[in-house]
């Protein structure tokens, strides 16, 4: 029999974190208290994206979208809305600007904007059951290419459907395929790079965990197209979840016939294994992330020979992105042509962002390509948390750049992000205001590529370690003039010379602070000033000798005693002792202490 | 499981789960759909709009009808219970009284299959907070 409601919850990290799984368990636990079990049916679904208000759960056939559930409401979600078919008020979402509830998730501009194809089955189906995906029209693909089409008409498809790599470089995976196909080879590869490594972006992880057949189903139809029989899906270990999906969904697809030999009847066979990498940045790289998967050190080398030539075990290898397979069945179940009129000349389709930052709606979203920076943070984003102001946004993770106010209105493709001083990277997009310094932003790029770089190349090596050094004299206010000069040549210089991906594109943020926030460095530099009071050792406390009553409250609470004064006088700071811990400002009840 | 040798098998597959995973699909496209609100406040549930919305969510199908059913609270109607609210696509709902299966199975017949109208309509009595201009 068919249930006549369905509750879906978010089984997704960031939910699961926060008791998603209690959540299930309760609300079913209620519906066998009210003997409903039989009629309304809980699944746990991947990610909904809307992380900022996780846990989610969505009721449907009334598509009723309640946020930040606990699981001590689940009995009064099935006695309310289930029983008496009355929403829970509290819990639905509210409109920021409205100030009103809003029950539909159609009727939310998180959503409005969005269009899912890679996310197509995140938060509809359960991702643990092949069943739900095949009635998605899953696998409908791959039997489609087995029974109709030869493998030079699926590539040519793929080529056709403008898709392009959503791993960072954007290379089209039509022509990736047509390269691998054409060496011939006793055994050839198809991997999955599902090491997302980019801080702030966790796309690949998400559809791993909520829809990992779509994955399954396009390495398979990669193999039919290369003429591989086998597929590597390469994935850090710190991604739990995302693995025991995969691992259910490949046995799962073995049960039903779908991976091993002789698929549908048609004589071709395709198996999947996973491998473990220990969640090295730099194993991102295809030619590194090979090396790491033959068990040698992860370290890139230089190309050609590409892989498609000699990639694993010296044999023809095609790598392709997490979010780019998801894609594939949808392209050749829809057609090319309807996938060609989405996005922009050049970059076709649509891209996931993870939004993170100093945003209201923090979660994953999925917009046409040519959708511009604005709409994604004003519209879908929701704006900048407590009505700040805006200051700049990094795309592309640490090789990317930071993209300014100037740039809110370009669209976003590969070549217009790439134009402007930042590149498409994973997707992470990470926003910043008022309180951020771009200076230290840089800082924190290249502390996370210095302690990323592989050491093979010198560029890379040392390159970035200078660069390090003398970002941390700016902000700590030892710099000099010439030191900009300095970061820049540099920075050009290991642009140029650098081994891999990760080292060419390692001084992005440093170039692209320089150029967009130079008045920054020049305050950090001549005024010794940090203008977003965010360098420590650029700022001093001071006590405002009029607003000070005395209490001795701060003296009491600073850990190093470097508040002298005596009591009902006002109270000095030995800016010698002090360091800057920010107690005294949060103890003084007299908003007598200031950073200056 | 038996495995899945051919296309046959998987479309057969497909078209079995299509039918369980179909109530998300058009929660997802409301507009499109018939939308059935049967009132189940206490007086509705007493004099028996269970039944009534237990009709409606194992008939349609079989009538071909691509329907969304859904619960409500009390409309007001009482005297009048069960009541269901219909709302075709592009048309403004209309609510019947004493909606039992049988006339539940009227309904279908005529106003959802051919449009005509059956005794029963119960006047809207009441504006909602989106008609006030």
């Amino acid at each position: 029999m068919s249930y006549k409601m369905h509750i879906l919850v978010c089984g997704g990290t960031g939910c699961r974190a926060s008791a998603g799984q209690n959540i299930i368990e309760k609300l079913q636990e209620s519906l066998k208290e009210q003997h409903l079990d039989n009629e309304v049916q809980v699944i746990a679904t991947g990610c909904f994206g809307f992380c900022e208000k996780g846990p989610i759960v969505k009721i449907m056939p009334d598509n009723t979208f309640y946020v930040q559930v606990k699981p001590e409401d689940a009995p009064e979600i099935i006695r309310e809305h289930i029983i008496k078919g009355r929403k829970v008020e509290r819990l639905l979402y509210k409109d920021p600007e409205r100030k009103t509830a809003v029950s539909d998730s159609k009727h939310m501009g998180f959503y409005k904007k969005q269009l899912r194809i890679a996310l197509r089955n995140c938060g509809f189906i359960d991702p643990e059951n092949i069943e739900e995906y095949i009635g998605r029209d899953g696998y409908a693909a791959l039997a489609k290419c087995l029974s109709e089409l030869k493998p030079e008409e699926v590539i040519k498809e793929i080529k056709l459907s403008g898709l392009r790599g959503r791993g960072g470089g954007g290379f089209p995976t039509g022509l990736k395929w047509e390269f691998a196909r054409k060496y011939q080879a006793d055994q050839k590869y198809v991997v999955c790079n599902a090491d997302e490594g980019d801080p702030g972006a966790f796309m690949d992880r998400s559809i791993m965990e909520g829809d990992p057949h779509s994955v399954i189903e396009a390495m398979a139809i990669c193999g039919y197209s290369i003429g591989a029989d086998k597929g590597l899906v390469y994935i850090r270990a710190e991604y739990p979840l995302a693995i025991e999906r995969l691992r259910i969904a490949i046995r799962q697809a073995e049960e039903y016939g779908l991976l091993g030999t002789n698929i549908l009847g048609t004589g071709f066979d395709f198996t999947i294994e996973i491998r473990y990498g220990a969640g090295a940045f730099v194993c991102g790289e295809e030619t590194a992330l090979i090396h790491s998967m033959e068990g040698q050190r992860g370290e890139p080398t230089t190309k050609p020979p590409f892989p498609a030539e000699s990639g694993y075990n010296g044999k023809p290898t095609n790598v392709n992105n997490v979010e780019t397979l998801a894609n594939i069945p949808v392209i050749l179940t829809k057609g090319a042509e309807w996938f060609n009129k989405i996005g922009t000349e050049k970059s076709k389709g649509t891209k996931v962002f993870a939004l993170a930052g100093k945003i209201n709606n923090v979660g994953l979203i999925e917009v046409p390509m040519g959708t511009t920076l604005r709409e994604v943070i004003y519209e879908v984003g929701g704006g900048i948390k407590d009505n700040k102001k805006f200051k700049a946004v990094q795309t592309g993770g640490p090789s990317g750049g930071c993209l300014t106010e100037k740039h809110l209105d370009t669209p976003i493709d590969f070549d217009n992000l790439i134009a402007a001083g930042s590149m498409m990277g994973s997707g992470g997009m990470i926003v910043m205001d008022e309180d951020d310094c771009m200076v230290a932003v840089a800082k924190f790029y290249l502390e996370f590529i210095v302690e990323e770089s592989c050491g093979k190349c010198s560029p890379c090596r040392i390159g970035n370690k200078r660069l390090l050094e003398i970002l941390t004299r700016i902000t700590e206010g030892k710099g000099s003039m010439n030191d900009l000069e300095t970061l820049d040549n540099l920075s050009k210089v290991i642009k140029d010379t650098a081994l891999c991906g990760l080292g060419q594109t390692s001084p992005n943020p440093v170039l692209s602070t320089l150029e967009n926030f130079h008045d920054e460095y020049v305050a950090h530099i001549r005024d010794h000033k940090c203008p977003s009071g965010q360098c420590k050792a650029l700022l001093s406390y001071k006590i405002d000798p009029k607003l000070c009553v005395g209490c001795t409250l701060c003296a009491r609470n600073c850990p190093v005693d470097a508040i002298i004064g005596e009591r009902k006088e006002p109270h000095f700071i030995d800016t010698a002792k002090c360091i800057k811990c920010g107690t005294c400002i949060d103890k003084c009840k007299f908003k007598a202490i200031s950073v200056v | 499981m038996d495995k899945i040798k051919t296309l046959a098998d998987l479309k057969k597959i497909r078209d079995h789960v299509q039918a369980k995973i179909d109530l998300r699909e058009k929660s997802e496209n409301t507009e499109n759909m018939v939308q059935i609100k049967v009132a189940m406040g206490t007086c509705g549930i007493s004099v028996g709009s269970k039944e009534t919305m237990a009709w409606f969510l194992d008939h349609l199908e079989e009538n071909g009808i691509r329907a969304v059913v859904t619960q409500t609270g009390c409309m007001g109607y009482c005297s009048y219970e069960p009541t269901v609210e219909i709302t075709k696509p592009g048309k403004e709902p209309i609510v019947f009284g004493h909606v039992t299966p049988k006339k539940a199975e009227e309904i279908t017949q005529k106003y959802l299959k051919k449009d005509e109208l059956v005794e029963g309509i119960l006047p809207a009595n009441y504006d909602t907070i989106e008609g006030i201009k």
